[in-house]
């Protein structure tokens, strides 16, 4: 087994991969790697006895038949390019990564560009077989709070992939008595709903560093959910994928971590700071930023209504304010609940 | 107009890759035919035990085809169907209700006879049986009468008719890939996958195989053909094995699935048409019929796993599509397609047109201009992935893939049904990419396109079926507006020509004028009521919107709409 990418998310699969196995996990740097093999933890994480840290991307691609990438989408393509000269077709891959890759034409930014298509906005599953011979390829979604799975709290993920064997051996690699796995063969619409709950997330802080309460929060999720749909099924998802658990089950969670990244750049937004001065603060990328963007240029192309992530991208882009965005919403006429079932 | 002429043909005389019939992997199938359905029956039996485990299903799948069977007797009968049908089929059904009340012992012994019977006779009717002498003959009459009816008519001197000056190759281009495609015939097995519009297209592609200089292929076609006699007699000698689409039971699909799997391992390059019946549309497939397809992936791994090391013969997938200005079949199916649009259902086969129309056809087609090009695609391996001429699979940086690993897990080569479906789905999506690719525009398609196009736009509240309803006479287009627009558009088909996502008949390009005439004078050019014609205004007009609307569908997914 391999695993690709020592961030936190990373660093616990490893361990709970190694349960039953040796695992070897890839970081870039070759310091990183002689230090984590040296102090034998990580990010605070103690490693397990059986899993090695490696820098090399040749050696645990010719050692291991089962790879599973674990690096942030804007450096997902770059590895994959590294990675695929020594992935052969009996390779299998199960990704983590929830983030969208954007190729965009060399005299467009993601700021310039008007409106994206899924020609331009690809899942990772679809950029492993863009740059590489392998297809079964598999992904990992759910309400997976890295620091609670390292204290083996009851946890679940989805495992998603249109092959029943890559499904079978996640599941197999993955379970155990703190840690179920649940199986969906629409990867794509699992990779999406992992993405596009990141967009709830900032609402959902925003709303919490207004000061509201419970109501609040429970408007939000169910309103966010329906959005995600209409969007997911507008990039290529089917509508179950966004009420299991890598649906519904992660934007529960993550609505309710305060201290996710998405979480507090709404948060901070609603205390009346600017969203550059959040990001220069922090350390690690908040994915739901960009998510914001990617998502309201596909709605534009796509025609969909999104109006949560329409404001969302007016707050943060355009200078509304937290609370005149929500007044927007409030005001807008909407009566049907459900109306995509 | 000798601008116009297609660029002097190219298509040189290619010679045969095997000289000797008995050589060809074709004849040796049907030489020793009774072995072969032997050994289908064996193995679709088994198949379908695997796939029926219990006696209780195997009975209730046993039933469910001879409710079928008999049913499709009473309701769907064809003239090439046995004369025993029924009676077959009514014993079936009494020994199955004969052993409700019979011990298992017995049942399990009488199931077996049973399956056997319904096995075998399916395998019986589903071979092929190739002659070499009804072949060579065949061959030989149609060249003949071919270059009489092209020299007779095109070459206007007294005994024109006698002379070679035109061959069948300046009337039916073949472009693209026939080098490769002969190479991949060498060195592994070919699977030919081919749009299909017409019936005509399977004798078309049966000379095409010929002209090239490959061997004979084992084609499946449909059992409905075997209806027109003049086509039974072509496709028996070309060595067609039949598929009756009526017949959608679980043992039957098995053993046809079977009988190509086995014919691919054997070395014998075959033909399907993958849309699994004409296209109603006249769309290029979007849906493939996954049945047949999924045959080559699982011979290619049966290959891999008899040879567990060392070289295997490879089997290859060449994607084929056939350009044509005319479909004589268009007002029929274009009929259908709008009758069932919306509905899954299945399309009633229904021929009318018998030996002589197709004649009258023939001679129509051989002494007017139109004519037909064939493009033969790169070849890819059975997971789609590009071949080089060597046969070796490459990624999309150009470097070789050992296809083996596709079907490896765990170190090991296994049998994963899942697996490959998904495989086929794969293949199938990119094949119809192909085909998207390797399409060759005529003008008379683009004129097709662009002039209904442009009276879809004037009636933007009309749905299809209103603007199909529209009186003829109510439809016109002033030409200079229809010229504007047609170069525009041809303008597109270039740009995405360069991008490499279309072809284009050399005729498309060089002045305007000229080539939207030609486009009009050929847009189906043979039909009674012209689906477009010039007025004496000079405008463009319409006899029938509907068969306007089939030609047009040929350029549908190519985004093009939007240039109108």
């Amino acid at each position: 087994m391999g695993v690709i990418g020592a961030g936190n998310f990373g660093t616990v699969i490893a361990n709970i991969l190694a349960l039953n196995r040796k695992v070897f996990l890839y970081t870039r740097n070759e310091q990183t790697a002689a230090r984590i093999k040296s102090e034998n933890q990580h990010r605070g994480y103690v490693l397990h006895a059986n899993v090695e840290p490696v820098h090399d991307l040749q050696h645990i691609a010719r050692h291991c038949d089962v790879l599973f990438p674990m690096v942030p989408s804007v450096h997902f393509r770059d590895m994959m390019r590294q990675l695929s000269p020594n992935l052969q077709p009996y390779h299998i891959l199960i990704h983590g990564t929830k983030g969208f890759d954007i190729t965009l034409p060399k005299d467009q930014s993601l700021e310039t560009i008007a409106k994206l298509s899924r020609q331009q906005v690809k899942t990772m599953s679809e950029v492993i077989q863009e740059e590489s011979v392998v297809v079964r390829v598999g992904c990992l979604a759910g309400p997976n709070l890295a620091k609670e799975l390292a204290q083996r709290q009851p946890g679940a993920t989805v495992v998603a992939s249109h092959f029943q064997e890559v499904i079978q051996l996640g599941k197999r690699l993955l379970r155990n008595d703190r840690f179920q796995v649940y199986e969906n063969t629409d990867i794509v619409g699992v990779e999406i709903a992992g993405v596009l709950k990141n967009i709830i997330a900032i609402a959902s802080g925003a709303l919490s560093g207004l000061g509201y309460g419970e109501n609040a929060k429970g408007l939000l999720i169910s309103r966010g959910a329906v959005e995600m749909v209409y969007l997911g099924r507008a990039l290529g998802g089917d509508l179950k994928a966004f009420l299991g658990v890598a649906g519904i089950g992660d934007l529960v969670t993550t609505c309710n971590s305060p201290m996710s990244r998405n979480f507090t750049v709404g948060y901070r937004l609603a205390k009346g700071e600017k969203l550059q001065d959040i990001l220069t603060d922090m350390t690690e990328v908040a994915e739901g930023v960009n998510t914001v963007r990617i998502a309201k240029k596909c709605a534009d192309h796509y025609k969909i209504r999104a109006l949560i992530t329409d404001r969302l991208y007016k707050v943060l882009f355009e200078g509304m304010t937290v609370e005149e965005a929500l007044e927007f919403l409030m005001r807008y006429p909407l009566n049907a609940d459900i109306d995509f079932i | 107009m000798e601008l116009l002429e297609e660029k002097k043909n190219k298509n040189r005389k290619y010679e045969p890759i095997l000289h000797g019939i008995p050589d060809w992997p074709v004849y040796q199938l049907s030489k020793n035919r009774k072995e072969f359905v032997e050994l289908v029956t064996r193995q679709a039996i088994e198949r379908i035990k695997v796939l029926r485990p219990t006696r209780k299903q195997l009975i209730d799948e046993l039933e469910a085809t001879a409710y079928r069977e008999q049913n499709r007797i009473k309701r769907n009968r064809w003239r090439v169907d046995p004369k025993d049908d029924s009676r077959f089929w009514s014993y079936i059904k009494n020994e199955l209700v004969d052993l409700s009340t019979k011990a298992h012992e017995t049942t399990d012994a009488v199931i077996e006879v049973l399956l056997e019977k319904i096995v075998s006779r399916y395998a019986n009717e589903i071979a092929g049986n190739f002659k070499p002498n009804s072949y060579r003959f065949t061959r030989e009459v149609v060249k003949f009468w071919f270059q009489r009816l092209l020299n007779g008519a095109r070459v206007k001197k007294f005994g024109a008719f006698f002379r070679n000056q035109y061959t069948l190759r300046d009337k039916i281009q073949i472009v693209g890939k026939v080098k490769m495609l002969r190479d991949l015939a060498r060195k592994g097995t070919v699977v030919m996958v081919p749009t299909h519009f017409s019936n005509l297209d399977s004798i078309l592609i049966g000379w095409v195989i010929h002209a090239v200089g490959l061997p004979a292929f084992i084609y499946g076609a449909g059992l409905n053909l075997f209806n027109i006699k003049i086509f039974a007699y072509f496709m028996n000698s070309l060595g067609a094995y039949k598929v009756d689409r009526r017949k959608k039971n679980l043992p039957y699909l098995e053993t046809l699935k079977m009988y190509s799997n086995l014919a691919i391992q054997k070395g014998a390059h075959s033909l399907f048409f993958p849309g699994g019946t004409r296209s109603r549309s006249g769309l290029i497939e979007k849906q493939l019929k996954l049945g047949l397809l999924s045959t080559a992936i699982e011979a290619q791994r049966n290959l891999y796993q008899q040879t567990p090391d060392g070289e295997v013969r490879k089997i290859f997938v060449v994607p084929v599509t056939l350009n044509y200005n005319f479909v004589l079949e268009a007002p029929d199916l274009i009929e259908d397609y709008l009758q069932v649009k919306g509905q899954d259902k299945y399309f009633p086969e229904q021929d009318k047109y018998g030996s002589i129309e197709l004649i009258r056809f023939m001679f129509k087609f051989f002494t007017k201009g139109s004519n037909i090009s064939v493009s033969i695609g790169r070849g890819l391996d059975v997971m789609g992935n590009y071949v080089d001429e060597n046969g070796n699979s490459l990624d999309p940086q150009g470097r070789i893939i050992d296809t083996r690993g596709y079907f490896i897990s765990n170190g090991s080569i296994t049998d994963d049904k899942q697996r490959e479906d998904e495989y086929t789905r794969m293949l199938s999506q990119r094949i119809v990419s192909e085909y998207h690719r390797i399409n060759r525009v005529f003008a008379s398609h683009l004129a097709a396109f662009v002039a209904f196009e442009m009276w879809q736009k004037k009636y933007p509240k009309l749905d299809l079926f209103s603007l199909l309803r529209l009186p003829e006479e109510d439809l016109e287009l002033e030409y200079e507006d229809f010229r504007k627009v047609f170069k525009r558009v041809r303008k597109k088909i270039y740009e995405l020509k360069d991008a490499g996502k279309v072809y284009h008949a050399t005729h498309l390009k060089g002045k305007v004028d000229p080539v939207i005439k030609l486009g009009i004078e050929n847009v189906g050019i043979f039909h009674l009521k012209r689906p477009l014609l010039i007025n004496k205004k000079g405008n463009i007009i319409t006899k029938d919107l509907t068969v306007l609307y089939y030609y047009h569908n040929r350029l549908v997914g190519y985004n093009l709409e939007q240039y109108i």
